[in-house]
Protein backbone atom coordinates (compact mmCIF):
# COMPACT_ATOMS: atom_id res chain seq x y z
CA UNK A 1 0.00 0.00 0.00
CA UNK A 2 1.32 3.25 -0.93
CA UNK A 3 1.76 5.91 1.87
CA UNK A 4 -1.21 8.40 2.73
CA UNK A 5 -0.76 12.15 3.12
CA UNK A 6 -2.10 13.67 6.39
CA UNK A 7 -3.35 16.97 7.10
CA UNK A 8 -4.63 18.72 10.22
CA UNK A 9 -7.86 18.15 8.96
CA UNK A 10 -7.44 13.80 8.73
CA UNK A 11 -4.78 13.59 11.83
CA UNK A 12 -6.79 12.34 14.56
CA UNK A 13 -9.11 10.12 12.44
CA UNK A 14 -7.02 8.51 10.62
CA UNK A 15 -4.95 7.79 13.87
CA UNK A 16 -7.71 7.34 16.38
CA UNK A 17 -9.35 4.62 13.16
CA UNK A 18 -6.10 2.88 12.72
CA UNK A 19 -6.97 -0.55 12.75
CA UNK A 20 -2.85 -0.98 12.20
CA UNK A 21 0.03 0.27 13.62
CA UNK A 22 0.79 3.92 11.48
CA UNK A 23 4.18 5.59 11.36
CA UNK A 24 3.50 9.31 10.74
CA UNK A 25 6.99 10.95 8.96
CA UNK A 26 7.34 14.40 9.46
CA UNK A 27 8.80 15.91 6.73
CA UNK A 28 9.42 19.19 4.59
CA UNK A 29 10.58 19.96 0.99
CA UNK A 30 13.56 21.91 2.40
CA UNK A 31 14.98 18.65 4.50
CA UNK A 32 18.10 17.43 2.55
CA UNK A 33 17.62 14.19 5.31
CA UNK A 34 13.78 13.55 4.66
CA UNK A 35 14.38 13.01 1.11
CA UNK A 36 16.77 10.45 1.48
CA UNK A 37 14.28 8.34 3.69
CA UNK A 38 11.45 8.93 1.63
CA UNK A 39 11.72 5.91 -0.82
CA UNK A 40 12.59 4.03 2.16
CA UNK A 41 9.84 4.65 3.30
CA UNK A 42 7.65 3.73 0.45
CA UNK A 43 9.54 0.72 -0.01
CA UNK A 44 8.55 -0.39 3.82
CA UNK A 45 4.97 0.61 3.20
CA UNK A 46 5.19 -1.88 -0.09
CA UNK A 47 6.71 -4.92 1.50
CA UNK A 48 4.48 -4.54 4.87
CA UNK A 49 1.16 -3.22 2.95
CA UNK A 50 -1.35 -5.39 5.11
CA UNK A 51 0.91 -4.77 8.56
CA UNK A 52 1.44 -1.27 8.93
CA UNK A 53 0.87 1.51 7.59
CA UNK A 54 2.90 4.89 6.79
CA UNK A 55 1.43 8.03 6.83
CA UNK A 56 3.13 11.49 5.74
CA UNK A 57 2.64 14.43 7.60
CA UNK A 58 4.27 17.78 5.97
CA UNK A 59 5.43 20.55 8.67
CA UNK A 60 5.10 23.13 6.37
CA UNK A 61 1.53 22.74 5.78
CA UNK A 62 0.82 21.60 9.22
CA UNK A 63 2.93 23.13 11.52
CA UNK A 64 0.04 22.39 14.81
CA UNK A 65 -0.01 18.85 14.62
CA UNK A 66 4.23 18.76 14.24
CA UNK A 67 3.83 21.56 17.66
CA UNK A 68 1.28 19.24 19.45
CA UNK A 69 4.08 15.98 19.23
CA UNK A 70 7.02 18.38 19.76
CA UNK A 71 8.56 17.67 16.90
CA UNK A 72 11.65 19.98 16.76
CA UNK A 73 13.59 18.13 14.16
CA UNK A 74 12.76 16.28 10.89
CA UNK A 75 12.72 13.61 9.97
CA UNK A 76 11.23 12.48 13.01
CA UNK A 77 8.91 9.53 12.89
CA UNK A 78 6.20 8.72 15.48
CA UNK A 79 4.85 4.99 15.47
CA UNK A 80 1.35 4.93 17.00
CA UNK A 81 -0.61 1.95 17.78
CA UNK A 82 -3.89 2.03 19.78
CA UNK A 83 -3.69 5.79 19.06
CA UNK A 84 -1.24 6.49 21.41
CA UNK A 85 2.46 7.24 20.46
CA UNK A 86 4.92 4.00 20.45
CA UNK A 87 7.84 5.05 18.95
CA UNK A 88 9.55 7.95 18.44
CA UNK A 89 12.44 7.78 15.51
CA UNK A 90 14.60 11.27 14.95
CA UNK A 91 16.74 11.70 11.81
CA UNK A 92 17.13 9.50 8.64
CA UNK A 93 18.03 6.00 9.47
CA UNK A 94 19.14 3.22 6.68
CA UNK A 95 16.34 0.91 5.89
CA UNK A 96 17.45 -1.87 8.32
CA UNK A 97 17.46 0.23 11.37
CA UNK A 98 14.29 1.82 10.81
CA UNK A 99 12.54 -2.16 10.07
CA UNK A 100 14.60 -2.97 13.69
CA UNK A 101 12.78 -0.08 15.16
CA UNK A 102 9.31 -1.41 13.97
CA UNK A 103 9.51 -4.81 14.19
CA UNK A 104 7.60 -5.45 17.00
CA UNK A 105 4.43 -3.68 15.14
CA UNK A 106 5.16 -5.81 12.15
CA UNK A 107 2.85 -9.32 12.24
CA UNK A 108 5.49 -11.41 10.14
CA UNK A 109 7.75 -11.04 12.90
CA UNK A 110 5.60 -12.92 15.30
CA UNK B 1 23.07 -13.19 -1.77
CA UNK B 2 26.47 -13.63 -1.84
CA UNK B 3 29.07 -12.45 -4.37
CA UNK B 4 30.58 -15.34 -6.22
CA UNK B 5 34.05 -15.58 -5.65
CA UNK B 6 34.88 -15.00 -9.60
CA UNK B 7 33.58 -11.75 -9.27
CA UNK B 8 36.14 -9.12 -8.91
CA UNK B 9 35.20 -5.53 -9.97
CA UNK B 10 37.82 -3.38 -10.98
CA UNK B 11 36.79 -0.56 -8.77
CA UNK B 12 34.88 0.13 -5.49
CA UNK B 13 34.87 3.32 -4.36
CA UNK B 14 33.61 3.92 0.00
CA UNK B 15 31.63 7.00 -0.23
CA UNK B 16 29.38 9.17 -2.34
CA UNK B 17 30.18 12.90 -1.36
CA UNK B 18 31.33 15.12 -4.69
CA UNK B 19 34.77 13.32 -4.42
CA UNK B 20 33.40 10.10 -4.70
CA UNK B 21 30.65 10.78 -7.30
CA UNK B 22 33.12 12.42 -9.61
CA UNK B 23 35.56 9.47 -9.23
CA UNK B 24 32.36 7.55 -10.18
CA UNK B 25 31.51 9.92 -13.12
CA UNK B 26 35.32 9.51 -14.59
CA UNK B 27 35.58 5.66 -13.74
CA UNK B 28 31.99 4.73 -15.15
CA UNK B 29 32.76 6.78 -18.35
CA UNK B 30 36.17 4.55 -18.44
CA UNK B 31 34.05 1.42 -18.23
CA UNK B 32 35.44 0.43 -15.31
CA UNK B 33 32.10 0.14 -13.81
CA UNK B 34 32.37 1.25 -10.35
CA UNK B 35 30.78 0.00 -7.14
CA UNK B 36 29.74 2.92 -5.31
CA UNK B 37 28.64 1.86 -1.09
CA UNK B 38 27.31 5.20 -0.96
CA UNK B 39 26.86 4.85 3.09
CA UNK B 40 23.18 5.45 4.76
CA UNK B 41 20.54 8.05 5.30
CA UNK B 42 21.22 9.87 8.44
CA UNK B 43 20.51 13.32 9.96
CA UNK B 44 24.33 14.21 9.77
CA UNK B 45 26.86 14.84 7.31
CA UNK B 46 27.97 11.49 7.15
CA UNK B 47 25.28 10.42 5.17
CA UNK B 48 24.89 9.50 0.87
CA UNK B 49 25.91 13.01 -0.71
CA UNK B 50 27.92 13.76 2.19
CA UNK B 51 28.13 17.10 3.81
CA UNK B 52 26.37 19.32 1.37
CA UNK B 53 23.10 17.35 1.68
CA UNK B 54 22.90 19.53 5.20
CA UNK B 55 23.37 22.95 3.37
CA UNK B 56 21.21 25.01 1.25
CA UNK B 57 22.34 27.47 -1.08
CA UNK B 58 26.20 26.75 -2.49
CA UNK B 59 27.36 30.04 -4.34
CA UNK B 60 30.86 29.15 -5.05
CA UNK B 61 30.45 25.90 -7.01
CA UNK B 62 31.18 26.59 -10.74
CA UNK B 63 29.04 26.73 -13.27
CA UNK B 64 26.06 27.81 -11.26
CA UNK B 65 26.20 31.71 -11.56
CA UNK B 66 23.00 31.78 -9.76
CA UNK B 67 23.39 29.38 -7.61
CA UNK B 68 22.44 25.70 -6.52
CA UNK B 69 20.85 24.38 -3.68
CA UNK B 70 23.56 21.08 -1.77
CA UNK B 71 21.08 18.53 -2.50
CA UNK B 72 20.02 19.01 -5.53
CA UNK B 73 23.94 19.30 -6.81
CA UNK B 74 24.34 16.19 -5.26
CA UNK B 75 21.71 14.73 -6.68
CA UNK B 76 22.66 15.76 -9.99
CA UNK B 77 26.35 14.15 -9.49
CA UNK B 78 24.78 11.17 -8.56
CA UNK B 79 22.42 11.14 -11.37
CA UNK B 80 25.59 11.87 -13.69
CA UNK B 81 27.08 8.47 -12.40
CA UNK B 82 23.98 6.67 -12.63
CA UNK B 83 24.04 7.24 -16.41
CA UNK B 84 27.07 6.06 -17.01
CA UNK B 85 26.49 2.70 -15.22
CA UNK B 86 27.96 3.43 -12.06
CA UNK B 87 26.29 1.24 -9.86
CA UNK B 88 25.08 2.21 -5.84
CA UNK B 89 24.64 0.25 -2.32
CA UNK B 90 23.11 2.84 0.14
CA UNK B 91 24.69 1.12 2.86
CA UNK B 92 28.20 1.81 4.50
CA UNK B 93 30.87 -0.45 4.32
CA UNK B 94 31.30 -2.87 7.52
CA UNK B 95 35.31 -3.59 7.26
CA UNK B 96 37.67 -3.89 5.02
CA UNK B 97 40.81 -6.12 4.17
CA UNK B 98 43.47 -4.78 1.93
CA UNK B 99 46.09 -6.71 2.69
CA UNK B 100 45.74 -8.94 -0.09
CA UNK B 101 44.71 -8.77 -3.76
CA UNK B 102 42.48 -8.56 -4.96
CA UNK B 103 40.95 -6.28 -1.62
CA UNK B 104 37.73 -7.31 -0.17
CA UNK B 105 35.16 -4.86 1.56
CA UNK B 106 32.08 -6.43 2.99
CA UNK B 107 28.43 -4.51 3.49
CA UNK B 108 27.42 -6.04 6.73
CA UNK B 109 28.36 -9.62 5.80
CA UNK B 110 28.50 -9.15 2.22
CA UNK B 111 31.54 -9.53 0.83
CA UNK B 112 32.67 -7.08 -2.29
CA UNK B 113 35.91 -7.82 -4.28
CA UNK B 114 37.96 -4.99 -6.14
CA UNK B 115 40.94 -5.06 -7.94
CA UNK B 116 41.02 -1.35 -7.07
CA UNK B 117 39.74 0.87 -4.14
CA UNK B 118 39.19 4.51 -3.79
CA UNK B 119 38.40 5.93 -0.33
CA UNK B 120 36.31 8.69 -0.75
CA UNK B 121 34.54 8.68 3.06
CA UNK B 122 34.58 11.92 3.59
CA UNK B 123 34.42 13.95 7.35
CA UNK B 124 31.50 14.52 9.69
CA UNK B 125 30.63 17.10 12.10
CA UNK B 126 32.28 17.15 15.24
CA UNK B 127 29.88 17.17 18.56
CA UNK B 128 30.59 18.98 21.76
CA UNK B 129 31.40 15.66 23.70
CA UNK B 130 28.72 16.91 26.40
CA UNK B 131 26.38 13.73 28.06
CA UNK B 132 23.35 16.01 27.20
CA UNK B 133 23.90 16.07 24.03
CA UNK B 134 22.90 12.32 23.33
CA UNK B 135 19.36 13.27 25.27
CA UNK B 136 18.72 16.52 23.55
CA UNK B 137 19.44 15.66 19.67
CA UNK B 138 16.32 16.72 18.19
CA UNK B 139 14.65 18.60 21.46
CA UNK B 140 16.28 21.41 20.81
CA UNK B 141 19.77 20.93 19.98
CA UNK B 142 20.54 20.29 16.42
CA UNK B 143 23.33 19.11 14.07
CA UNK B 144 21.37 20.32 11.11
CA UNK B 145 20.11 24.32 10.73
CA UNK B 146 18.71 23.69 7.02
CA UNK B 147 16.44 20.61 8.74
CA UNK B 148 15.75 21.85 11.74
CA UNK B 149 15.68 25.95 11.41
CA UNK B 150 11.91 26.43 10.81
CA UNK B 151 11.36 25.09 14.27
CA UNK B 152 12.82 28.08 16.09
CA UNK B 153 10.94 30.37 14.82
CA UNK B 154 10.40 33.68 17.26
CA UNK B 155 13.00 31.79 19.51
CA UNK B 156 16.52 33.03 21.10
CA UNK B 157 19.07 30.51 19.81
CA UNK B 158 23.07 29.94 19.65
CA UNK B 159 25.15 28.69 16.95
CA UNK B 160 28.62 27.27 18.25
CA UNK B 161 31.51 27.61 16.28
CA UNK B 162 33.25 29.90 14.18
CA UNK B 163 34.02 28.61 10.20
CA UNK B 164 32.02 29.34 7.30
CA UNK B 165 29.75 26.38 8.17
CA UNK B 166 28.72 28.29 11.58
CA UNK B 167 28.43 31.68 10.12
CA UNK B 168 26.12 29.93 7.46
CA UNK B 169 23.45 28.72 9.31
CA UNK B 170 23.41 31.58 12.07
CA UNK B 171 22.77 33.91 8.60
CA UNK B 172 20.37 31.04 7.81
CA UNK B 173 18.85 30.79 11.24
CA UNK B 174 18.24 34.57 11.20
CA UNK B 175 15.04 33.62 8.92
CA UNK B 176 13.46 32.18 11.25
CA UNK B 177 14.72 32.95 14.90
CA UNK B 178 14.53 36.45 16.66
CA UNK B 179 18.08 36.37 17.42
CA UNK B 180 21.28 33.87 17.10
CA UNK B 181 24.01 34.40 19.33
CA UNK B 182 27.21 32.73 17.87
CA UNK B 183 29.63 31.32 20.63
CA UNK B 184 33.32 31.34 19.41
CA UNK B 185 36.30 29.99 21.80
CA UNK B 186 38.24 32.70 20.04
CA UNK B 187 38.17 36.67 19.50
CA UNK B 188 38.31 36.08 15.65
CA UNK B 189 36.22 33.99 13.06
CA UNK B 190 38.21 31.82 11.00
CA UNK B 191 35.31 32.18 8.06
CA UNK B 192 36.11 33.93 4.94
CA UNK B 193 35.72 37.59 4.65
CA UNK B 194 32.32 37.69 3.04
CA UNK B 195 30.62 35.34 5.44
CA UNK B 196 31.98 37.22 8.52
CA UNK B 197 31.01 40.55 6.75
CA UNK B 198 27.48 39.45 6.70
CA UNK B 199 27.03 38.03 10.19
CA UNK B 200 28.12 41.77 11.31
CA UNK B 201 25.66 43.15 9.14
CA UNK B 202 22.55 40.88 10.54
CA UNK B 203 21.11 42.91 13.17
CA UNK B 204 20.01 39.40 14.61
CA UNK B 205 23.58 37.86 14.69
CA UNK B 206 25.17 38.51 18.23
CA UNK B 207 29.01 37.42 18.86
CA UNK B 208 30.16 36.04 22.26
CA UNK B 209 33.78 35.98 21.48
CA UNK B 210 36.30 33.69 23.89
CA UNK B 211 33.49 31.25 25.06
CA UNK B 212 32.96 27.62 24.93
CA UNK B 213 29.80 25.21 25.87
CA UNK B 214 29.93 23.30 29.04
CA UNK B 215 26.81 22.14 29.98
CA UNK B 216 23.35 22.22 28.11
CA UNK B 217 20.38 22.45 30.51
CA UNK B 218 17.19 21.02 29.73
CA UNK B 219 15.33 17.82 30.81
CA UNK B 220 13.02 17.00 28.07
CA UNK B 221 14.12 20.12 25.60
CA UNK B 222 16.71 22.68 25.65
CA UNK B 223 16.44 25.47 27.80
CA UNK B 224 19.34 26.91 28.46
CA UNK B 225 23.16 26.56 27.82
CA UNK B 226 26.25 27.00 30.27
CA UNK B 227 28.87 28.92 28.52
CA UNK B 228 32.51 29.43 30.32
CA UNK B 229 34.80 32.53 29.67
CA UNK B 230 37.78 31.01 28.21
CA UNK B 231 39.72 34.28 29.35
CA UNK B 232 38.33 35.19 32.45
CA UNK B 233 37.21 30.98 33.22
CA UNK B 234 33.47 32.86 34.70
CA UNK B 235 30.74 30.88 34.30
CA UNK B 236 27.34 32.49 32.86
CA UNK B 237 24.06 30.73 32.00
CA UNK B 238 22.33 31.87 28.08
CA UNK B 239 18.78 31.47 27.76
CA UNK B 240 18.34 29.99 24.16
CA UNK B 241 16.04 26.80 23.41
CA UNK B 242 17.53 25.80 20.47
CA UNK B 243 21.93 24.95 19.86
CA UNK B 244 22.82 24.40 16.56
CA UNK B 245 26.42 22.63 16.43
CA UNK B 246 29.76 23.87 13.58
CA UNK B 247 32.88 23.71 15.47
CA UNK B 248 34.42 21.17 13.11
CA UNK B 249 35.08 18.03 11.28
CA UNK B 250 36.69 14.82 11.96
CA UNK B 251 37.82 12.37 9.20
CA UNK B 252 35.65 9.10 8.50
CA UNK B 253 38.82 6.87 8.61
CA UNK B 254 37.82 4.69 11.54
CA UNK B 255 37.43 1.94 9.06
CA UNK B 256 41.27 2.35 8.08
CA UNK B 257 42.65 2.56 11.25
CA UNK B 258 46.31 0.22 10.66
CA UNK B 259 45.46 -0.24 7.93
CA UNK B 260 46.28 2.91 5.77
CA UNK B 261 48.84 5.39 7.09
CA UNK B 262 47.13 8.66 8.76
CA UNK B 263 48.58 11.56 10.28
CA UNK B 264 47.57 12.58 13.85
CA UNK B 265 44.02 13.96 13.55
CA UNK B 266 43.33 10.56 11.77
CA UNK B 267 43.53 12.21 7.84
CA UNK B 268 44.82 9.83 5.30
CA UNK B 269 47.75 10.55 3.84
CA UNK B 270 48.72 10.78 0.17
CA UNK B 271 51.37 10.73 -1.82
CA UNK B 272 51.67 14.70 -2.71
CA UNK B 273 50.81 15.05 -6.06
CA UNK B 274 48.58 12.30 -6.18
CA UNK B 275 45.52 10.28 -4.54
CA UNK B 276 48.01 7.80 -3.66
CA UNK B 277 48.01 5.78 -0.28
CA UNK B 278 50.55 3.72 1.34
CA UNK B 279 48.81 0.58 -0.29
CA UNK B 280 49.21 0.44 -3.91
CA UNK B 281 46.08 0.28 -5.86
CA UNK B 282 44.27 1.85 -3.01
CA UNK B 283 43.51 5.52 -3.68
CA UNK B 284 42.00 8.50 -1.17
CA UNK B 285 40.41 11.72 -2.44
CA UNK B 286 38.01 14.65 -0.67
CA UNK B 287 38.23 15.82 2.59
CA UNK B 288 39.52 12.66 4.33
CA UNK B 289 42.72 13.23 2.78
CA UNK B 290 42.16 16.94 2.96
CA UNK B 291 42.15 19.09 6.04
CA UNK B 292 43.44 22.23 4.13
CA UNK B 293 40.46 23.22 1.36
CA UNK B 294 37.60 20.66 2.30
CA UNK B 295 35.86 22.68 -0.53
CA UNK B 296 33.20 20.77 -2.58
CA UNK B 297 35.30 21.86 -5.72
CA UNK B 298 38.53 20.68 -4.74
CA UNK B 299 37.00 17.07 -3.71
CA UNK B 300 35.59 16.76 -7.23
CA UNK B 301 38.62 17.58 -8.04
CA UNK B 302 41.17 15.54 -5.95
CA UNK B 303 38.25 12.61 -7.29
CA UNK B 304 38.61 12.99 -10.76
CA UNK B 305 42.68 12.91 -9.72
CA UNK B 306 41.88 9.22 -7.85
CA UNK B 307 39.83 7.92 -10.86
CA UNK B 308 42.72 8.78 -13.00
CA UNK B 309 45.27 7.63 -10.85
CA UNK B 310 43.31 4.45 -10.39
CA UNK B 311 42.54 3.67 -14.29
CA UNK B 312 45.92 4.23 -14.84
CA UNK B 313 46.71 1.86 -12.41
CA UNK B 314 44.64 -0.76 -13.84
CA UNK B 315 46.21 -0.42 -16.89
CA UNK B 316 49.96 -0.80 -15.77
CA UNK B 317 48.50 -4.48 -13.88
CA UNK B 318 46.77 -5.29 -17.02
CA UNK B 319 50.10 -4.69 -19.21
Amino acid sequence: MATINLTTNTFDETIGGSALPIVVDFWAEWCGPCKQIAPILDQIADEHAGEITIAKLNVDEHPDIAMRYQVMSIPTMLLFSGGDVRRRIVGAKSKSALLQEFDEFLSSSH
Amino acid sequence: MSTPPSDVRPIIIIGSGPAGLTAAIYTARASLAPLVIEGEPSSTSDQPGGQLMLTTEVENFPGFPDGIMGPELMTNFRAQAARFGAEFITEKVTRVDFSERPFRVWVRDEEYRAESVIVSTGARSLMLGLEAEQRLIGHGLSTCATCDGFFFRGHEIAVVGGGDSAIEEATFLTKFADKVTIIHRRDEFRASKIMQQRAFDNPKIEMLWNHTVTEINGTDKVESIEVTDTVSGAVSTLDVTGVFIAIGHRPNTDLFTGVLDMDETGYLETVPGSSRTNIEGVFACGDVQDHTYRQAITAAGSGCMAAIDAERWLESQHA
